[in-house]
Parts: C-alpha cells; structure tokens; sequence
C-alpha cells in the first residue's frame, strides 16, 4: 500500500552526500584556541530530483539555514560532497564554478532586509545580468525585468518604484523574479513565506507551484511550518540537531510518521478545526533541544524521547529502512504511528 | 447601536465589555483609523480570541485595554471599556495604574524584549509582588521562586538569579506568563504568545495557558493570526479586519458554518497538515490602507461575493443565528453556503 513516487524516473539534479558543516567554538582573545564545535550540519544525504520539492523542515537551530548556505557554497562544508547533474560542485573554480551557480539560486526568507533598500526593483531583478554578464538576454535586460515582473504577477510599470513601495507579499514576488532571472534549475526557498499572512501567504505559494510547473524547476523548501511544507513538497526531510531524523515521501511521512521525534512535531501542529479537539494523540515534549554544540551521546533525540533505552545512549542510529515502513528513519525504534495525525 | 458578542458558554456578569471602541493614528500622512467600532465582552473562565492579519488591529486593541498606548500618536476617538461595570477610559491614571497586573494582565510577543535584559528574571517577577503588595525583599523572591515552579521551570531555585538571555525562548515565555499571572489576575491578554516559538515549544506553552486558566478562572484575551492555535484553544472567536470585527461566534460555528466572506477566505487559504496539497485558494489584493478606507466594506475590494451595495454601504455587524454575528451584506448567502459545504459528504 505505500504510495507511488511520482520522480521515480526522474534525473537526479542534486546529489548530496555525508555534507558535514561545524562551526569551532574558540575562547582567548590573542591565542585563541578551539574548545569545541557546534555541529550545525552532521552527516546529511539526500537527491533531488528534476521538477521536484523537497521540504525540510525543524525547529530552530537544527541546521536547516546552514544547509541552505553549504547547497549555495557560501559556507564551505568540512566533509561530504555535492554532485549537482553529475559535476562535483565542491571542486569546481573559477569559470565553471560561476557556470554553475547561475543554476543554483536562493530565495530568502525576509523580504524586507533581503532587497537593497536604495536600489529601484528593476536593478535588483537586473543585477544577477551584471554578475553573470555571458547570461545577459537577448531581448535586453530591461525588456527581460518587465517580463520576469509579469511572471511572478507585478505590474512591469513599476520596474523603477523601490522596495518600500512594496508590501511583503509584493517584496517577495520581487526576490523570487531576482531568483528566477538567470534560469536556474534549482531554487532553495529558505522560510519564503514565514514572514507573510495567511492570505498573502497563500498567493506566493501557488506562485511557487505554477512557476514550477511552467520552468521545470526543484525545489528545496526550508521551513519550521509543517502545514506549509506538506503543501508544496513531494518528498520531506526531518532534521534535528544537524541530522535527518527521517526522510521520505510527504504521503508516508504525514500519515505514519516513523522516528518518534516527528511524531511529536506532527502532533504538536494545531489543526485549525475545533471538532478535533482531543481527537488526535498530543504528545508533549519534555524540555528544549539540547545545545548543538554538545549534543547527546548516541541518538541526539534520546533525552527528550519516551523510547530512549541505554541501546540509544551507546549508539547513534543511521538513517536507514526499517521493515514496514516505506521511509528511511534514524531510530533503533522506528515504528509508524498514526494516532498522532488527524485523519 | 451596539453588538456585543452573546455569551454561550458561561452566563455570569461579563468581566470586560468592550462598546464601540475607536482609536486613530494622527500622522503626518493622515489620519489612520486603526479601530473603527470594535464591540466585544469577556467572562471569567473564557477565552476570546481576537483573530486577525498584520494591520487588522488587534494588538492596537490590546494595547488600548491595557492603557499601554503610545498617546499620540495614538488618540482613542470613542467608545468605552468597561472591566466590571466601570469604564477604564474615564478612570483616572492612578486607579489605572492599580488595576494593570492586579486585575488586567499582558504577555507580549517577543519576551526577549518585553524582560529587562540588565535584571534577573527573579527580580523582575518579585518586582511585582514589591510594588503592588509591599512586600519586602526576601518575601518577594520567595514568591517569585514559587512563581517559577508554577509555570514549569526547572530548579526554579537556582535559576532566579540567572538573566533573561540565560533562558531558551520558551522558558523565556514561561517568565513573562509567571510575571504576568503572579497577582492572579482576572483578565489575562495574550498578544502573540506562542508566534516566535518552535510547534513543540508551543505546544507546551499553550497547554500551560490553558491549565493555569482552568485553575483560576481567569478570562483571557488571545490575540493571534494562526487559525491552528485558535481552533484548539478558544471558545469564541472575533475575526477583525481593517481595525472591526467582521465576523463573531463560538470556535464550532466559525469553522463550521461561518458567515462572511473573509473569514471563508481565511480558511480556504491555510494549507492543512492533515491533507493533500490542492492549489490553495488565495484571497487576491492586499489590506487597504488605514488612512485611506473604502467607503463601503472594507474588504469589498478582495471580496468575491461584493456587489455596488458592498461599494457604497458599509455593513453593521448583525446577529444572523443565536450568537453568531456577521458584518456583511450577504451574510446569510455565505451562511448557507458553508452550511451546504458542511451537510455534502467528504
């Protein structure tokens, strides 16, 4: 009964593997001298497929940012690899390097510090042209900004208004056609519209849809909203504490969560329908996630987890199948639970 | 004329009322109509929550019942306020005064920065229980600690000196809900209480809220933008856009049969963790501008259903069923309507 990957086929466009990012902790102001580490990303995996959305979502300060940055190579990863369409996109430099990152874009989550305040909208949706100048379009570049305004539904008239004579939806319209200009085929949206209202949040997601369906473009979608994330995405990840607790299609991960620690994120979402109430099984977290920077031994979940045994304290669990469950889990274990989604 | 929302669920005196309140906003690019008749009441033991987009008015609302507007900018042009029957508009400061913490209480947003950051968050609750009861110092910090174990943190004892960037943002929370239940108030207003933190963070903090008002029975003003929280805590809803109540009921009848358009509008347009992702139906255009409102209803401009009457009128806020209010033209269109959605078999 486990449901049908629809990208089954698909070409891979991304492929990351073991990605490992930690940020030293030093102390001393001359001789300064690591006392530790916060392991922001710790041995993620995961492909994404052309015309696909992987979601990954987490709390705060589970690395999700950090990997949005290390798929960007603005923050240069300490160990693992990242192959986007068969190229190592860590070893690339120079010319082939900027060849490639025109297909990569990013799309931030704050529309009011991610656009230069004293810039008019048409140089900030031009500016990737004088970045990657080889890219410029045929038709003219102002020609090309009055196009990608009318893709992502503003009026091409007001290529020369600034930012502030934006509203927040409009603004991130306007970071999205920045991301679009150079054609890319992978965007990371990084909490792209958890600064939004509801009803204007609504309108940037279905943008995001019809925009993938007419470019052919991957997703990976960052956000701490599981709503959201179910949503738009095809497949999910789950990250806690720098690693990926579980990781499968959006159907399995919602109706049966497997690793404990989405089952109390999924149970802990409030569904905006006052006939559940007291329907569903609300397990309630004990305490805060630990700090990243002295993680727990063994499985990083344990001491917040109703499972945990001594085997969870010695070892850490891979992110592995498990029989009868269709997604990979990291959990010694892992068992789906359907209690915990409303249904 | 004036509607307030009836009371279903508890049939005591209602401890605060809420009569065609009006707040304006004097700046130099107009006049900016933040609440244009806002009606509502309160009893013990309840919970309201105000619900609204970015604009809407809400934290405008609780800043004015608490006394704690910016003045000017802010100017409040009418209405009153009633805590128990005396209107707090007309009562001079100082009675004022006694009454915010003792009987009308505030969490904020963002609690990192409503704690002073140079104090520790034990003297700061003591600071309540010093000024407004007189205790001295030792007393104080004993009830503070007491305080602290009441809203679930941990080796509270140790913890009460610590400062407010000691604490994770949850435990942060706890501290201002413990400050700003230590006298036991009446009302409790919860602007935003659970908007910066993680679900699971949430989750715990929401369902301390409720414990907490189940022991003391205190009415509480919960004032959010998130259709999920509302749906599992309250007991009666008031949907506000451009600075009024649109649409006012129980939580049942809101989600179930609502009567006016936006709030259908809100609900369609959430994506919901419990099913599949269809195209989501987006309400078009954006807010109008509190300086300069549409003659009609404020929301006939994204409104799908306005017609040349929605343009030029402005609709009251009307009882359209036992308890439930709506402000639109066609209420009772979209009533029958998301009755016809409720009967249809999934």
């Amino acid at each position: 009964m486990s449901p049908r990957d629809p990208f089954e086929n698909a070409e891979t466009v991304l492929e990351v593997e073991n990605l490992v990012k930690h940020f030293p902790i030093t102390q001393g102001i001359v001789f300064q001298r690591q006392i530790g580490a916060v392991k922001a990303v710790d041995d993620v995996s995961f492909q994404l497929r052309r015309g696909e959305t992987l979601g990954i979502v987490g709390e705060s300060g589970c690395g999700k940012s950090t990997l949005a940055k290390l798929l960007m190579r603005l923050e240069q990863p300490d160990a693992g690899s990242i192959f986007f369409r068969g190229e190592d996109f860590l070893a690339v430099r120079g010319e082939q390097l900027r060849r490639l990152r025109r297909k990569i874009q990013i799309i931030f989550q704050d529309p009011y510090t991610s656009l230069n305040p004293r810039m008019s909208v048409g140089d900030i949706i031009a500016e990737p042209f004088k970045v990657h100048p080889e890219a410029k379009p045929a038709q003219g570049i102002r020609n090309r900004v009055k196009e990608l305004l009318e893709v992502v539904g503003l009026n091409p008239d007001h290529i020369n208004r600034y930012p502030h004579q934006f509203s927040g939806g409009q603004r991130q319209r306007i970071g999205i056609a920045r991301g679009l200009a150079l054609n890319p085929d992978v965007i990371i949206l990084d909490e792209p519209v958890s600064a939004l209202d509801v009803s204007v949040q609504a309108q940037v997601m279905n943008l995001l849809d019809d925009l993938q369906k007419e470019f052919g473009l991957s997703y990976i979608f960052i956000a701490h909203d599981l709503s959201v994330v179910r949503h738009i995405s095809d497949r999910v990840g789950v990250m806690y504490l720098g690693r990926l607790a579980e990781l499968g299609l959006d159907e399995e991960i919602y109706s049966g969560p497997a690793h404990p620690y989405t089952q109390a994120l999924l149970s802990a979402v409030p569904v905006p329908d006052p006939t559940l109430r007291g329907q569903r099984e609300q397990i309630v977290l004990k305490g805060d996630p630990p700090n990243p920077a002295d993680p727990p031994s063994g499985c990083r979940f344990r001491t917040r987890c109703w499972k945990a045994t001594e085997l969870c304290e010695a070892e850490e669990p891979e992110l592995t199948f498990h029989p009868g469950i269709g997604q990979l889990a990291a959990c010694h274990y892992a068992d789906t639970n359907e209690d915990v989604v409303a249904s | 004329m004036t509607a307030d929302i009836p009371n279903d669920v508890v049939d005591d005196a209602p401890l605060l009322e809420v009569r065609d309140l009006q707040v304006e906003f004097r700046t130099k690019a107009g006049v900016a109509q933040a609440i244009n008749g806002l009606n509502f009441t309160l009893h013990s033991g309840e919970t309201l929550a105000i619900l609204g987009e970015s604009g809407s008015g809400k934290s405008v609302t609780a800043q004015t019942i608490m006394g704690i507007l910016d003045m000017p900018p802010g100017h409040i042009a009418g209405g009153e306020i009633r805590y128990r029957g005396e209107d707090l508009l007309q009562m001079p400061e100082e009675q004022r005064r006694k009454l915010r913490g003792m009987d009308i209480s505030m969490i904020f947003q963002d609690a990192l920065s409503s704690l002073n950051p140079v104090l520790p968050v034990g003297w700061q609750i003591a600071e309540m229980f010093r000024v407004h009861l007189g205790f001295n110092r030792k007393d104080a910090r004993a009830r503070a600690v007491e305080m602290m174990q009441k809203v679930g943190i941990p080796a509270a004892e140790k913890r009460v000196w610590d400062f407010p960037h000691q604490f994770s943002g949850g435990m942060r929370q706890r501290i201002m809900i413990a400050m700003a239940i230590s006298l036991d108030p009446d009302v409790l207003i919860a602007d935003e209480p659970t908007t910066a933190l993680d679900v699971t963070v949430q989750a715990q903090v929401m369902s301390l809220l409720q414990e907490l008002q189940m022991e003391s029975r205190m009415g509480l003003i919960l004032i959010t933008h998130d259709l999920g929280v509302v749906a599992d805590v309250a007991d009666k809803i008031a949907v506000m856009y451009s600075g009024r109540v649109m649409e006012s009921a129980d939580v049942y009848t809101i989600y179930a049969r609502t009567a006016h358009p936006y709030t259908k509008g809100l609900l369609d347009s959430i994506p919901r963790i419990d099913a599949e992702g269809e195209k989501l139906k987006a309400i078009p255009g954006l807010p109008p501008s509190l300086t300069a409102l549409p003659p009609g209803c404020p929301f006939s401009p994204r409104c799908e259903f306005a017609t040349e009457l929605c343009r030029e009128e402005r609709p009251e806020l009307r009882e359209i069923a036992p308890g439930h209010r709506s402000a639109c033209h066609h209420a009772e269109k979209i009533h029958a309507m998301s009755e016809e959605a409720q009967n249809e078999p999934a």
